[in-house]
């Protein structure tokens, strides 16, 4: 009896698995389309003028006040049926998790430009470098490297995001463990399972980010907080 | 169908009676989900070896997981070992653990970052540990912990919506059954949307200015 | 024990005997005593690290000694954890920085103690607090938060905070190292003006016109013990090690000069 049970939960295991993929796909596609959305934004914010940086404020204060689940909702039954567009859940999830991302990331890095500081783009400027050419090569730079704790909260934030895709059923782990559950009858240790698969990515990732921000550290350069 | 008559009489009555819900989940878990994050901060730096490892692990556990599967451990596995939660009972449940380990995390923060000499002072007066703990260091502590708690609080508001996936029809869920019935989700879900943005916004502005009430010249930051 | 005894009826308000601690590998002290009587100043001098500190936080246990005894007016300190309360109750504690609770006005930081400790009445416990602030002229800051005071105005609340206890004896862990030059005079006096009204009270201090004006014995600890001790007159003029007399002149180098 015990051996039987066991024997199941071994087997779904490759199931669940596959669902890591998918997971890992989520965050790695929202991560991405959030970064791609969230600089321009941050830039947006701190040098444009008071309308790029208001609707960007609007943005922000809108994907961050409404609820993920919410969002999911009204994206994937609503406006992209609206607007015709034919998408997958998978592709809808990442989209819904990225332009919220996106309102979190860009945040995260209009701290960090702040926190750079005027001296360095009034130095840039003073050497001729055009405004944009300085924002790219001399404030990005910097930017990015004091973003990575920033970011790995964020990575950590959407990863746990990631399973409220469950609700428009894309087959990720905690939706393929919730199927599990219910065929084998053995929704605790399942559940379980998938828990710890979400443990090891939240700090698996974290420490990945710690180590890169080590890595990328430039001597001399105050440590964050 | 007239669009206004849509809100008025099918959409608002449910969602109504879902923000009920959603307002009853929220001042449940709320207090209780500090008062717990207080506890299991206060084991992780003062207690013995046990109750700091507990602690710790509870924290890594839950802040590790997404509250999703918490919530689905609460309400579809624990009827397998016997114990049935009603689908309020287990979303109140799952929020006030959940919250409590990322609020832990701010208030431990806050109280390693007061300066070893406070409790000395106390325990030099006589204080016992208990003591100096409530009276000295958590007012100081709770006091710096006040922005990431509030953060805490105000995610808590927008997660209330995760328990509609455990079956309990809070305002997200009403929307979800009026929106599918009348296939409406733009409008019901732009609807239930600007009520979320109200009750995040509302909340951010009582926190802040619970923030202001309760500044002490020298403390916080 | 007849040494409780002999304290009760010598008048020996703390003994001190054999401490030894150490940190780590490192042993800080290596054997102190020493002994003061009712009424009487004692002044500890000696180099930065040289475990001043760590003596005065093993007579209150708030660092635990490994080896050695105290007593408090013949009661035994040392080993009872159990009723520690009432022994720091009555050893008052003046720390370098302060430690003043930043998130009490001065009054409240005052009556903290009475209040919680002695189980005092709310009432009492402020006429008490007011009391001993006006002893240390600052009644007019009782509702100052410790941010809002200066560095003299928080030691003289930290000074009434320890006396509001009612304390037998009072540690103090060079209270005056940590101020402006010109807000070290303020609180020599409150200390003065309390060894003038017999209280017992263990300095660790720099202050040499002080000691000398006010200390009956000055201690000089080196290497974790007890390398000279003796009345002022006799550590100025003739102390037993040439080290001694070496120290004691470089303080003004290290210190700065000091109020004569
Ligand atoms: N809690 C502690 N842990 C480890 N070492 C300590 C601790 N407190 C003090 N020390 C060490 O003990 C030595 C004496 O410290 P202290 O008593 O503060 O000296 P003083 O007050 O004479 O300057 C120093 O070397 C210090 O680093
Ligand atoms: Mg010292």
């Amino acid at each position: 009896m015990v051996g039987k049970n066991i024997l199941l939960i071994y087997q779904s295991i490759p199931f669940l698995l596959r669902g890591l993929v998918v997971t890992i796909g989520l965050v790695g596609g929202a991560l991405g389309l959030g970064f791609i959305l969230g600089i321009p934004m941050a830039i947006g914010q701190v040098y444009g003028n008071k309308y790029i940086s208001g609707l960007i404020s609007i943005y922000v204060w809108f994907f961050r006040g409404l609820p993920v689940l919410v969002l999911l909702f009204l994206f994937y039954f609503g406006l992209f049926i609206l607007f015709n567009l034919n998408l997958s859940e998978f592709t809808s999830a990442v989209l819904v998790l990225g332009l919220i991302s996106a309102a979190y990331q860009s945040q995260i890095f209009r701290g960090s430009i702040k926190s750079i500081g005027e001296g360095q783009m009034l130095a840039a400027i003073s050497l001729g470098i055009k405004k944009y050419d300085a924002i790219l090569s001399i404030i990005l730079p910097q930017a990015l490297r004091i973003s990575i704790p920033g970011w790995s909260n964020e990575y950590a934030i959407l990863l746990k995001d990631s399973a409220i895709a469950y609700a428009i059923g894309v087959m990720e782990v905690l939706t393929r463990a919730q199927f599990v559950a219910t065929r084998t009858y053995k929704p605790l240790p399942i559940f379980f399972i998938s828990a710890i698969i979400f443990i090891i990515l939240t700090y698996g990732g974290v420490k990945l980010l710690a180590l890169l921000e080590k890595k990328v550290r430039i001597p001399g350069y105050g440590e964050e907080r | 169908m007239n669009t206004m008559h849509f809100i008025t009489d099918i959409l608002f009555p449910p969602l109504l009676e879902g923000l009920g819900v959603t307002l009853r989940l929220i001042v449940y878990s709320v207090p209780f989900g500090f008062i717990a994050g207080i506890l299991i901060a206060v084991g992780r730096v003062y207690g013995n070896k046990l109750i700091s490892t507990f602690c710790f692990l509870y924290t890594l556990f839950f802040r590790g997981a997404p509250l999703l599967v918490q919530l689905f451990i609460l309400y579809f596995a624990l009827p397998s070992i016997g114990l049935y939660l009603s689908s309020f009972t287990a979303a109140v449940i799952g929020f006030i653990l959940c919250s409590a380990a990322y609020h832990s995390e701010y208030i431990r923060g806050a109280i390693q970052s007061i300066k070893s000499g406070q409790m000395m002072a106390a325990e030099a007066l006589g204080m016992s540990k208990i003591q100096a703990v409530s009276s000295i260091i958590l007012p100081q502590a709770l006091r710096r912990a006040i922005p990431g708690c509030s953060n805490e609080i105000i995610y808590l508001v927008k997660y209330s919506s995760l328990a509609y996936m455990v079956a309990c029809v809070e305002l997200t869920g009403a929307g979800k059954v009026i929106a599918s019935r009348y296939f409406e989700y733009t409008l019901v879900f732009s609807i239930v949307g600007i009520i979320y943005l109200i009750m995040t916004s509302v909340v951010t502005i009582g926190l802040n200015s619970l923030e202001r009430k309760m500044e002490i010249p020298g403390i916080g930051k | 024990m007849n040494l409780e005894k002999a304290d009760h009826d010598n008048g020996v308000v703390l003994r001190v005997e054999d401490i030894h601690k150490t940190y780590g590998k490192n042993e800080i002290l290596k054997g102190v005593s020493f002994h003061i009587k009712k009424g009487e100043t004692i002044v500890i001098i000696g180099a930065s690290g040289s475990g001043k500190s760590t003596l005065l936080r093993c007579i209150n246990q708030l660092t635990i000694p490994e080896k050695g005894r105290i007593w408090l007016e013949g009661e035994e300190v040392t080993h009872h954890m159990k009723e520690i309360s009432h022994f720091r109750q009555r050893i008052g504690m003046v720390f370098q920085d302060f430690n003043l609770f930043d998130h009490l006005c001065a009054v409240r930081n005052v009556e903290i103690g009475l209040i919680k400790v002695k189980k005092m009445d709310k009432k009492q416990a402020r006429e008490i607090a007011m009391e001993e602030l006006r002893r240390v002229g600052l009644e007019r800051q009782a509702n100052q938060y410790p941010a809002q005071l200066s560095g003299g105005q928080k030691q003289r609340v930290s000074i009434a905070r320890a006396l509001a206890m009612n304390p037998t004896v009072m540690l103090f862990d060079e209270p005056t190292s940590a101020l402006d030059p010109e807000l070290i005079g303020e609180v020599l006096e409150v200390m003065r003006d309390l060894a003038m009204g017999g209280m017992t009270m263990v300095v660790v201090t720099h202050e040499m016109g002080f000691a000398r004006s006010v200390a009956n014995e000055i201690i000089f600890i080196e290497g974790g013990k007890i390398l000279d001790q003796g009345t002022p007159h006799k550590l100025f003029t003739n102390p037993e090690h040439e080290r001694t007399r070496q120290f004691i002149c470089k303080i003004d180098e290290l210190y700065g000069k000091t109020e004569k």
